[in-house]
């Protein structure tokens, strides 16, 4: 038996942070207000698990019966969990404040479900990243239906739970499926067994891989299994909403692509069909929908469900530049879209008013610097270089033309064009329209100042030196396959 | 297979039972229907109210902490049968996760879980 505690030990720092939360909480006295240690000690939870996660060995590490991996795309995805959740920390803090949900059950949660998704990127066998998946989603479900007195919450949240429940079934049989045919559920022995049998020819093989794609297609967000997507970010505490567009995203993404390369990765012929659809139907669903949104947060929404879609066009290419300009793309979009959900909840008064894109003119004026990071979050979500997106999305569908795929490269650059519509539409709205409402003073906290500069730097930094960060991400994936 | 043949059969008696009781009892049993037969049987007393009743989400909080607490002792029986080949290592194991579910215990407490009102 190989046990290795120091490979879990960046999970080990975050449960005891997580569980110190939960016992200050509850040992301090109960005044709402004054709640400002339980977010530093999340902060310092999550940097100290960074640093754990730091001293990263040039070998791949296997603990705890093999089922357990660290290796440098395990380490790279942990920096990137726990960026997104340090960042939604600092935007949470003041938002849950205004809100009356200032409970240190919160932060709790958060760090839990980071737990969950650091789990299924270093599982090297699918129970483990089943296990990980369980407990990422389940800790959001709570998170999304924090709001408790508000309806719209406890209906988000309980879609939310009874689809991903469905979508957990949906992955559970393929995963049993798999099972039964290759005889194991480690993926390097089903790799090698794939590869005995010159790729999946198996019937109930094909219908696993299948269902499992479903299970995760689910969590990503892909069309058409994105039928949540909409009401659930819309009704979660717009910081959550933050969190759940980038963290499971990122984390259902490590999942696949471990699952799909590793174990799967001798038959890509099979699987790369299915996703090219998947692919395809997600950018253009999430683009187009998204141009007749008129509520910020659906919008973002489907900007999410869109942005899923580029991210399967590098799955479908499955070359080292698609999957490493995947990881490069996962980190961008952590940066852009967390400033760009830090805008909105600074722009919004108690109980989420301010929402609709119309309440964004004359901002230009008012708020100068906020429409310029707002404008700059948008350019890089719509691709516009020098921002991060630009490369992130270059590196994508140059690595889709790689493998040969040009009709697909295609499809996503005319995606991306229109993109630019609703992006642009609310740097327009903010310059080009008289204001319609009185900007409130917005009181904004020093933390979620911090947050949206750590993602202006990021954002810019990431387009214009993107090659140092690219050639971590490069050396990363090597142990995938 | 031939050894389930005994099993089979009694399957078969006993469905085939079972159903010739109640298909006789209703083709040559007499239905007279009244008030007092069709109410429900609450051991011979007079029914009160309706029995679809709303019960209290405190019944469901309840029911999940003895979920919680009760799979502790799953786990504790089969880690006292495997005590002595498990050593230090399995004690220290046991304490840890112990220890986790003793911080549940005080959250819960210290939250106001185990009150009823």
């Amino acid at each position: 038996m190989t046990f290795n505690i120091l490979s879990i030990l960046p999970i080990l720092v975050l449960a005891g942070f997580g569980m110190l939360v939960l016992v200050v909480d509850v040992m301090s006295a109960r005044k709402l207000g004054e709640k400002n240690l339980l977010a530093y000690l999340s902060l310092a939870g999550i940097v100290i698990a960074a640093i754990v996660s730091r001293n990263s060995t040039a070998t791949t590490l296997f603990s705890f019966n093999e089922t357990f991996t660290i290796d440098n795309y395990a380490l790279f995805f942990n920096i990137l969990f726990l960026l997104s959740t340090g960042l939604v920390i600092l935007i949470s803090h003041s938002y849950i404040k205004r809100e009356d949900i200032n409970h240190g059950e919160y932060y709790a949660l958060l760090m839990f479900s980071t737990i969950g998704m650091m789990l299924m990127a270093s599982g090297a066998d699918l129970l483990n990243i089943f296990i990980g998946l369980e407990v990422m989603s389940i800790s959001i479900y709570i998170l999304t239906g924090f709001k408790r007195s508000k309806l719209i919450s406890n209906e988000a949240s309980l879609k939310y739970f009874l689809l991903g429940a469905f979508a957990t079934g949906f992955l559970l049989y393929g995963i049993s499926l798999v099972y039964g045919t290759t005889g194991t559920i480690d993926l390097r022995q089903i790799a090698s067994f794939v590869a005995g049998k010159g790729g999946v020819k198996d019937p109930l093989l094909l219908m696993g891989m299948g269902l499992i794609i479903v299970g995760l297609g689910f969590k990503v967000a892909s069309v058409p299994f994105h039928a949540w997507v909409p009401d659930v970010y819309e009704g979660a505490p717009t910081a959550v909403t933050a969190f759940m567009s980038v963290g499971p995203k990122a984390a259902a993404f490590a999942a696949f692509m471990r699952i799909f390369l590793t174990a799967f990765g001798s038959s890509h012929y099979e699987w790369q069909k299915a996703i090219w659809i998947l692919a395809v139907l997600t950018m253009t669903v999430g683009n187009v929908v998204a141009i007749s949104q008129t509520n910020i947060k659906r919008m973002l929404a489907y900007s999410s469900i869109a942005h899923a879609g580029y991210l399967l066009v590098a799955l479908v290419a499955a070359n080292n530049m698609g999957v490493s300009g995947t990881l490069f793309y996962l980190l961008a979009y952590i940066f852009m879209n967390i400033g760009a959900f830090a805008i909105v909840i600074v722009l919004s008064q108690k109980g989420d008013v301010g929402m609709n894109i119309d309440d964004y003119a004359g901002l230009g004026f008012k708020h100068p610097m906020l429409a310029i990071a707002m404008t700059l979050f948008m350019f890089s979500m719509a691709g516009i270089p020098p921002m991060a997106g630009f490369v992130g999305k270059f590196y994508i569908f140059s690595a889709a033309i790689k493998s040969g795929y040009v009709g697909l490269a295609i499809i996503g650059v005319i995606n991306s064009v229109i993109s630019v519509y609703y992006y642009l539409r609310i740097t327009v709205i903010m310059y080009m329209k008289e204001p319609v409402r009185d900007f409130h003073p917005l009181t904004i906290s020093p933390l979620i100042v911090v947050a949206i500069a750590i993602a202006v730097v990021g954002t810019l930094h990431l387009g214009i030196f993107p090659s140092k960060v690219m050639e971590i991400a490069q050396r990363s994936i090597l142990t995938l396959r | 297979m031939i050894n389930y043949l005994p099993i089979l059969i009694l399957f078969i008696v006993a469905v085939g039972f079972a159903v010739t009781n109640v298909a006789l009892s209703a083709v040559l049993g007499r239905q007279k229907p009244g008030v007092e037969k069709l109410s429900p049987y609450e051991c011979g007393i007079e029914p009160i109210g309706s029995a679809r009743e709303r019960f209290s989400v405190k019944f469901y909080l309840i029911a999940m902490l003895f979920v919680i607490f009760d799979i502790e002792v799953i786990f504790l029986y089969p880690w006292a049968v495997a005590f002595k080949s498990l050593k230090v290592f399995g004690f220290v194991e046991m304490v840890i996760f112990i220890g986790i579910l003793f911080i549940c215990y005080f959250y819960i407490w210290k939250r106001g879980g185990l009150e009823w009102d």
